[in-house]
């Protein structure tokens, strides 16, 4: 696979399908793992890091679960590839910095990722379109018992899986819900919902991991705690959660859609407006306003634009995927026009 | 010293703050201080607050020697207090005092209760299935005190007796 193939796929979380996929984008499990004896990225020398490298792509190319996926040297990818990755959600911003011995493992279906030389040795990822975190599970944990056979990870009795940071500690697992919150941020009761969150150990990010703001209602919610719980408890406990803020953000929109029907309907649909005939759009501007029509869609305000294509235009409006799709560089006011173009295209093809 | 965000709870955290090219020292108490994290992950990256964490010990916890290192990879702990990461899984032996209290205070527990990796040595096999079993049974009594079914915690409790006066004779 060649990573321009990407580009006419649909990843797998933005297929919005799979439970609650209303309110829920997708469900990420993320395990961290290091090769036992061999430092830590940060503090390797670079001897040690082609080393680790050689051994996990050996690893990798043994496993059947992965047959079907390729791995991506970063130093030999472009600025734009590598933006890409990260807006697809396959890797980190961080990754995509100082690339010497990194790489990254892609799966056909993006449903598997794996990060090598990040923070720790392996970042294994594994992505599912709506509320399904258990089913990430079991998937990734299969993989990781593959990999165990071939690899020697670092692991105590008592401490666990051994990671660079000790924030992750024990079963180097996170598990991660993307929600799509827009009811409650428009009747103000998102800060309670947060605040609430944070109490309960677990954090809120936005749409593109570590350091990144919440913008167009998504919330990324994941656990904190690593050590002194098991796997499953660690999802029950985030599932848990998840199902709360899912009934709240319900019960919003259904005060929305009774009290308030006729100034929800014409934000939405001034919003879907906006996007078909904008000439000129921010990325920031054009995730605020899908936002508006995915609600539409989801509450039935909207019947002749489908879930997937909003969520596909979440994405392939974004900087990199739009320089790809036009296959050359262009600048932020290229950029800008280019995506009301594409914005244009899609939406007013859907209900020709 | 009182909490400068609730003043109430006594301050046990003490951080320092740049904002606007002023330091700013914060003392905050633990649960302030957990809410300020989530906070200052998004704006700083986890080391500062780490180290933070790793400075600002209990009373009652061991003298920190800063020159102990990690005979595998040379990291010292002041390193690590420096950087926030340590620099290998042999790490973890090394400072395995100072790291157990710390682990404790970022997750409410410093032992671990999932899976382990699959065996491949024979002698790793023996051992490690006797841990995983002993992990698996005291996360199963720890949910069945949770739900209050405590004739089952108790069966619990005597398999891991069982089980653990047979580690140590073999
Ligand atoms: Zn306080
Ligand atoms: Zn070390």
């Amino acid at each position: 696979m060649k990573i321009n193939d990407l580009l006419n796929h649909t990843s797998e979380w933005l297929k919005g399908t799979g439970p609650n996929s209303d309110i829920v984008i997708s469900s990420r499990i993320r395990l961290a793992r290091n090769l036992n004896k061999y430092p830590f990225p940060h503090w390797a020398s670079k001897e040690q890091l082609e080393e680790v490298l050689a051994k996990v792509s050996d690893a990798v190319s043994r496993i059947n679960m992965l047959k079907n996926s390729t791995i991506f040297k970063l130093a030999e990818l472009d600025t734009v590839d590598k933006q890409f990755l990260v807006e697809r959600h396959l890797m980190s911003i961080e990754h995509s910095q100082k690339t010497e011995y990194k790489a990254v493992l892609v799966d056909d279906e993006e449903v598997i990722a794996i990060m090598v030389n990040e923070e720790d040795h392996l970042r294994i990822q594994l992505m599912q379109s709506g509320f399904n975190l258990f089913e990430a599970k079991n998937i990734i944990n299969r993989l990781d018992d593959s990999l165990s056979g071939l690899l020697d990870y670092a692991y105590l009795d008592d401490f666990g899986y051994l990671t660079a940071c000790p924030t992750n500690t024990g079963t180097g697992m996170r598990g991660s819900v993307m929600l799509h919150l827009p009811a409650l941020v428009m009747s103000r009761q998102i800060e309670r919902v947060l605040a609430a969150i944070a109490k309960l150990s677990f954090t809120t990010r936005g749409l593109y991991g570590e350091g990144t703001q919440a913008s167009g209602n998504f919330f990324q919610i994941s656990n904190q705690v690593s050590l002194g719980h098991g796997e499953d408890e660690i999802i029950e406990n985030i599932n848990g959660l998840i199902r709360q803020i899912i009934e709240q953000e319900t019960q919003a929109r259904q005060i929305l859609l009774s009290k308030n029907r006729e100034v929800l309907e014409d934000r939405v649909n001034r919003s879907l407006g906006i996007l078909k005939s904008a000439r000129i759009i921010t990325s920031q501007e054009t995730i605020e306003l899908l936002s508006m029509v995915r609600l539409g869609c989801d509450l039935g305000m909207i019947r002749d634009i489908d879930r997937r294509t909003v969520n596909e235009l979440f994405i392939i409006t974004q900087p990199a995927h739009l320089q790809k799709l036009e296959n050359k560089k262009l600048s932020s006011d290229e950029r800008d026009l280019k995506r009301a173009q594409l914005i244009r295209k899609k939406l007013n093809l859907m209900n020709a | 010293m009182l909490c400068d965000i609730c003043k109430k709870n006594q301050a046990t955290v003490h951080l320092t703050e740049i904002i606007d090219d002023q330091m700013t020292e914060l003392h905050l108490c633990e649960e302030c201080a957990r809410h300020k994290s989530a906070a200052m992950e998004q704006q700083f990256g986890l080391s500062d607050l780490l180290a933070g964490m790793a400075d600002f010990g209990k009373p009652e916890q061991e003298e920190e020697n800063s020159a102990a290192k990690c005979p595998n990879c040379n990291l010292t702990y002041a390193d690590f207090k420096k950087i926030g990461r340590l620099g290998c899984g042999d790490c973890y032996n090394a400072f395995r005092k100072y790291l157990a209290p710390l682990l404790k205070r970022i997750h409410g527990s410093s032992q671990h209760v999932g899976k382990s990796p699959l065996a491949k040595g024979k002698d790793s096999v023996k051992s490690n299935r006797k841990g995983t079993e002993l992990v698996n049974l005291k996360a199963e009594m720890q949910r069945a005190i949770q739900k209050e079914n405590f004739e089952e915690a108790a069966r619990l409790r005597d398999q891991i007796r069982a089980i653990e006066s047979k580690k140590d004779k073999g």
